[in-house]
């Protein structure tokens, strides 16, 4: 049986060309689908690809694309509903809660002023997240009720409806790291710690990568999470408490895996075995092995 | 492929590798360029990050 892919994404990072890299090493030919560019009718049913590996950048573009594409009779990695509730921190929280996979503890305020009771309930310091940004940006550290006023009060003024939702985490004290661990089907690929001096530790606000065992409990936790919002592919990142339990914070559905793959190096192909995972979902076979 | 920079008409060479939305760095305005065809070589400046972009 052939099949088409097609890899949906806007930008192509060093991601995208090494996961085209690992679709040629295998002879399995790829469209780029540049999202900025495509629309859907409703009665759509005819699309040029059986299976999309979603890689947009932009999460509202991923989202639309992924629920639009499946419309279409797409089959989409991630799926539309993975997408959905990984770009949506309270969503993850509740998903991972009730598949039993261990987070810290989380809670939606409706409003700001709500916000306010709920972190004197929680106590500090507490992290007040955007519901769904990425990259660390404007996650806050409160640690004092000055802090949570002077926050909430830029929460409130913010034009977004959306914005003055209140997603707030327990603060975990941890070694000055944490771990993201990509999973891709059914199985825990590859694991770092990403250590910094300041206590956020995204890679896209300057933290270090190295090399994480991935023992036996890390890597069923980080299966579990990425189960318990239905992606395929996963970034799970987590953080040992000071009790060395591993917690879940959160699962990004678009994972950006460079870091990790240079902490890991050519022993870990996380293109390769995405690439492996898509051409399964297609049927597909290598380009002129049927003639 | 050599290719200008929109900003500061910078020539730019591209590798033969070069795809469509890459991004590229002009190397003397610092400029992100996304490269929007190969043949010809065409850049223009890439979008702002926006609020909703990430993992």
């Amino acid at each position: 049986m052939s099949a088409s892919i097609g890899l949906i994404a806007s930008r192509l990072r060093l991601e995208e060309k090494r996961l085209l890299d690992a679709f040629a090493q295998r002879n399995v030919e790829v469209e780029v689908v540049d999202p900025r560019a495509l629309r859907f009718g409703l009665t759509q049913t005819s699309l040029p690809w059986q299976v999309a590996l979603n890689r947009e950048i932009s999460g509202t573009r991923a989202r639309y694309g992924a629920l639009s594409l499946e419309a279409a009779g797409v089959t989409t990695l991630n799926s539309a509903k993975a997408s959905e509730i990984c770009g949506d921190k309270w969503q993850t929280s509740v998903a991972l809660r009730e598949a039993g996979v261990p987070t810290p503890h989380a809670a939606l305020a409706l409003t700001p002023e709500a916000a306010l009771d709920e972190i004197a309930e929680m106590g500090y310091p507490v992290v007040l997240k955007p519901l769904s940004s990425s990259w660390g940006k404007r996650v806050s550290l409160i640690r004092d009720a000055d802090a949570a006023e002077a926050v909430l009060e830029h929460c409130a003024a913010l034009p977004s409806p959306q914005a003055h939702l209140i997603y707030l985490q327990a603060y975990v004290e941890k070694p000055g790291r944490d771990i993201r661990v990509v999973v891709v089907g059914d199985q825990a690929v590859g694991a770092i710690y990403r250590s910094s001096k300041g206590w956020r530790t995204n890679v896209a606000k300057g933290a270090t990568t190295t090399i994480c065992d991935l023992h036996g409990d890390l890597a069923d936790i980080a299966i579990g999470a990425a189960r318990a919002v239905g992606a395929d592919i996963a970034g799970v990142d987590l953080v040992e408490d000071t009790d060395g339990r591993l917690l879940v914070l959160e699962v990004n559905s678009g994972v950006e895996f460079a870091g990790l793959q240079r902490a890991l190096g050519e022993g870990c192909d996380v293109p390769g075995k995405i690439a492996d995972l898509v051409i399964e979902r297609a049927g597909a076979v290598p380009a002129g092995a049927l003639s | 492929m050599i290719a200008a920079c929109p900003e500061c008409e910078n020539k730019i060479d591209l590798p033969d590798t070069t795809r469509l939305s890459e991004v590229v760095e002009c190397s003397d305005c610092r400029s992100e360029l996304e490269v929007v065809s190969t043949d010809p070589a065409l850049l223009v400046i890439a979008p702002e990050a926006e609020e909703d972009w990430g993992e």
